[in-house]
This record gives structure tokens, sequence and C-alpha cells, in this order.
């Protein structure tokens, strides 16, 4: 489904619609909550033509660790169970000002940390193509509501490739866009050096217009990048990079297959495929789950059972403090915060914690390098389809391989896109990842639509 | 490899305000022995004189004007979103014992 779909529907009728399907699907867990009332009331403005705008009457999604008016905002955890958000997240306010409506709230790991929607409070939600399969994540909900037509578009947030990894599962576009283009300002922090928003969508078109919507600045999040969004026309032959390292025997034959017609296509347009190597490709996944969970034992430190969500029984403030964290935290959450303090705690901060730093400098430096020769850098989404439900939960590292791919550009604050490329041999979706230079966001955007239905 | 024993996750529990049970306990001490023996991979790379990246914006000092800003939120409603609060406060258990 594209916002092209809804052309000529009434508010009223595409919010019924939407609502209508994601009842119908209730079996894939990917909606937690569907925000009616609000939405009905917000669809009858757009219809008397008090609400207007560039998304008059289209409904959406948002994940669940972004603050709205009109439900609860869980971040998926037992934590947030009862929470509701005093404010809504600038991304969603933007949106609204044009018109758009939002429906409701997606599923995600607990706090975003996760890639396969395994970890929620609330359920794991399937892959829309196959629901013996994950539906990846963390941004799992988002994806499945895209891919089973529920809404033309929902809202993720990428920290490590939440919006990217997900999207290829589910067959969909996940965008994620240069580090600081959307504010933060309500959403639920995980790790703010890398924290983005993005969007999932069917089209580049849809991502490209919700995109430049919730782009800008914002007096709210001091990392906003002054204004800098604007249409690329695509009038030249780019030279594309394949990284080399990642298509190595430990990724999937279709998924490399897949690569290959991917660059063959580009080569095609007219572009030239070069294969490059990225020597830091390597130690990518080791930086990030140094830095990525150090900041993350930082930001959730905040949940302390005090001011708001979920406080224990307790007599002491340590207890209470101590009592809170353990009930309303998944054991993902415990483990990313307890390695974060492992690497910041004294003894091994510079073995651990500054060595990440510094090695995340090599990597940016070995991309500034790669993109001085090339416009555009290519590599499957993730090294394979899909995987089974229950698969990798009880193995936190082969399940962290699953970013593998998608680190890179987070590190390093980069655009990235993953576009759907074909099946393998079960028919579950491959994703490709086409990552830009710094602020090259409508650049990647112009050749994923160059090469759309090309496939 | 680095050998993370019991009384490491402890401390960790410990600094990471975590009352975990015996059982979660050991369960996290091999999860993070095998995080930390992944990470490890980062001792490989020659670091020498390579200054560390924090954030990547390209972004520094953005100032903003030293005014009251209450963001269109009205205090109540924050005290409101406490477990327990009374007469404006949020309420806690005893903190000196």
């Amino acid at each position: 489904m594209t916002i092209a779909d809804l052309v000529g529907v009434s508010a009223v009728d595409a919010v019924t619609e939407s609502i209508k399907k994601a009842r119908a699907h209730e079996s894939f867990n990917a909606a937690l909550s569907i925000f009616e009332d609000r939405a009905m009331a917000r669809a009858r403005l757009v219809d008397s033509g008090e609400v207007t705008g560039r998304l008059a009457g289209i409904p959406f999604i948002a994940k669940d660790n972004f603050l709205a008016i009109g439900g609860p905002t869980t971040a998926a955890s037992k934590f947030l169970a009862s929470f509701e958000a005093p404010l809504q997240a600038t991304a969603i306010e933007r949106l609204e000002a044009e018109g758009a409506i939002c429906i409701g709230k997606a599923n995600l790991d607990a706090f975003a940390h996760g890639g396969s929607t395994e970890n929620s409070a609330f359920g794991v939600t399937t892959n829309a193509i196959d629901k013996t399969k994950v539906a990846g994540g963390s941004s799992g909900g988002s994806a499945v509501v895209v891919a089973l037509g529920i809404v033309p578009f929902a809202l993720g947030t990428d920290t490590g490739g939440s919006i990217r990894q997900p999207a290829s599962f589910n067959g969909i576009i996940g965008f994620k866009p240069t580090y600081g283009t959307v504010s933060r300002y309500g959403v639920v922090a995980m790790a703010s050096s890398t924290d983005t928003i993005g969007v999932l969508a069917s089209s580049i078109d849809d991502t490209e217009l919700v995109m430049s919507l919730m782009a800008g600045k914002d007096d709210k999040d001091m990392t906003t990048l002054p204004d800098f969004w604007q249409a690329h026309k695509l009038d030249r032959q780019l030279k594309v990079g394949l990284i080399t390292e990642s298509m190595t025997d430990d990724v999937d034959a279709p998924v490399r297959g897949a690569v290959e017609a991917y660059a063959e296509a580009l080569k095609e347009k007219g572009h030239t495929v070069d294969g490059v190597s990225m020597k830091m490709l390597k130690y990518a996944l080791a930086m990030y789950y140094v830095v990525v969970p150090a900041e993350i034992s930082s930001n959730l430190g905040r949940y302390d059972g005090i001011r708001y969500g979920r406080r224990a029984a307790a007599e002491s403030l340590a207890e209470l403090y101590g009592k809170s964290r353990d009930e309303g935290f998944e054991a993902e959450n415990k483990r990313r915060i307890m390695v974060g303090s492992y690497v910041l705690s004294s003894g091994y901060f510079d073995a651990y914690y500054l060595q990440a730093q510094k090695a995340r400098t090599l990597l940016i430096n070995e991309f500034n390098d790669l993109f001085s020769r090339y416009d555009v850098l290519i590599m499957p989404t993730a090294p394979t389809t899909a995987f089974a439900i229950g698969e990798n939960v009880h193995d936190p590292v082969k399940m962290y391989l699953a970013d593998i791919m998608t680190v890179p550009a987070s590190l390093a604050g980069l655009p990235a896109i993953s576009v759907p490329a074909g099946i393998d041999d079960s028919g579950m979706p491959i994703g490709i990842q086409l990552i830009g230079r710094r602020r090259d966001d409508t650049l990647l955007l112009a050749l994923a639509r160059q090469m759309e239905g090309s496939e | 490899m680095t050998h993370i024993p019991p009384h490491d996750v402890h401390y960790l529990a410990q600094l990471s305000n975590l009352q975990l049970s015996a059982q979660e306990a050991a369960a996290l001490q091999a999860d993070i022995q095998s995080i930390v023996s992944y990470i490890e991979l980062l001792s490989e790379l020659d670091t020498t004189s390579v200054e560390p990246t924090h954030q990547v914006t390209d972004l520094h000092n953005v100032w903003r004007e030293d005014v009251v800003d209450d963001y269109g939120i009205a205090a109540d409603d924050l005290i409101a979103l406490a477990p327990e609060s009374q007469d404006g406060q949020i309420k806690v258990p005893k903190v000196l014992v």
C-alpha cells in the first residue's frame, strides 16, 4: 500500500480501513495499541477541511518508543506498560502538522534492544511472510504493519540497523538518515551517539516525502543538523563500491546472489560498480557492542521507579531502585546495561571503551577514504533472511551478528537504505543496503528510485 | 581471554542498580562472558595516536538563550506521572536509614 493508493479516499475511510486491517492481523502481534478515538477525531478534522497538508488523512503507525498523545507509550517494556506521555515526539508533531494521522503504535524489542522483536514484554511479532520466522528488529512491528498493507508507512528508530534489518526481513523499504537529520525529541533514548529516526514504507516516493517533512533543525534536540534536505535529481552516472568483505561464505548464497544481481542492474543503468575492500567491517560489530551498551547503561539510568514508570514495593531507596529495575527490564536490557557498566568501569575503560572509540575513528577514516573514490557503497542488509523464532534467543552474540552489516553506517552517522531485492529459495525477502556520504540522503533515495522495480 | 567471575557480576549489578536473583546472575554471567570475549577482537587494532570519536555531528557548542522554556508541559502533569506524590512533590522511601 502506498500513499498514492489513498488519493481520493476520505480520511475517515482511510483510518477506518487501516484500523480494520490492524485488527484483522492481530495474530502477527505487530501493533501494540490502536488510538481509535483520537485517530477518528483527527480524520474528521481533515475531512472537514480544518486540517490540511501534504499528508492530509494519511494513516501511519509509530514504533512504540515514540511519545504520542492518544494512548500509552511503552517502549515494549514492563517499566512503561502504563505510561501515558505528556508530550509528542517532534517527528510525530511535524507529520500531524501536515495532516497525517497516527493510528497507533508498533511492537519492538523492549527499549529497542534487539534484532528480532523477540525481546518485547508484550510478545513476539511474527514475520509478515512466514509466521514461524522473526520480524527482525528492533522496529519489527513497524516493518510488519507496512508489509501487511495496514498503513502506507511507519516510523522506526535505527541505532544499529533497527529500521533496515526488519525492512529487509519483510520485503519493504527501510531508510535511516544521516545522524542528526530528524529530531530525537520525544523518542525513548537508547544510544545517543547513533540513535536516528527514519521511515519504513513500500515506495521510495513515500519514504522521501515523509523524510522531507520530518527532517530539519529542532531547538528541542541540540544534535539536529542545520536544514540540508533538498530533493536530488539523479543526472549523472555514479561510482558504486561493492564491499567485498560483505560477500564471504558467512553470508547466505541467495543473499550474495541478490547483491550481485543488483550490481549488474546498476551497471545496466550506466553506473560503475567496483569491488572494494573495507578492512574495518570485521571490527564494527565489536565496536558497536562496546559503545552502544555504554551509552545504554547511562541512558537507562533514568528508569529508577521514582518519577514515572514502574515502581516496585520497597522499604528503602536502594531496594526501590534495584527491584524496580529488576522487574521492569527484560533480560536483554539487563545484559546491555551490565556490559555497559563493565566497559565503563575503572580498570576496563581504556581497554574496551576508549579502544572502541578509537576504533570508531579508524572506521570513519576508512569510510572517508572510500567515499573519496565512490558515491555510494552497497552490501547486503543482513547476512541471512529472517531466521526462525527462537533460533538465536539463547546466544546473544549470534543474535548480535544479524546486525553485522548495518552497524558500520550507524557508527559513522551515515545515511543508509535497505531496498527489497528478491527472495531466497523458501520465499523469504532479501534486502540490499545502499550507504551514502553524510548528508547525501537524497542522492541515495534518487538512486534507489531509479532502481525501483528493476531488482 | 578475560574471565568474568561471579563477584564481578555482583559488582556490575550493583553499579547498574539491578537487584538480580541468583538464577538471573548466573545466566547473565555466561552471557556477559561471551559478549566480552567477542569485543576483545578490538585489541587486535593498533590505535596508537588515534583520537577517539565521541560523536558524529561535526557540531560544536550548540548554545541557546538562558531563558526558561517549559516546552508547553505543566509541572503538575509531570508530577502526575510519578507512582506516588503528595502536595506537588514526588514521594520516595526514607533515604537516610
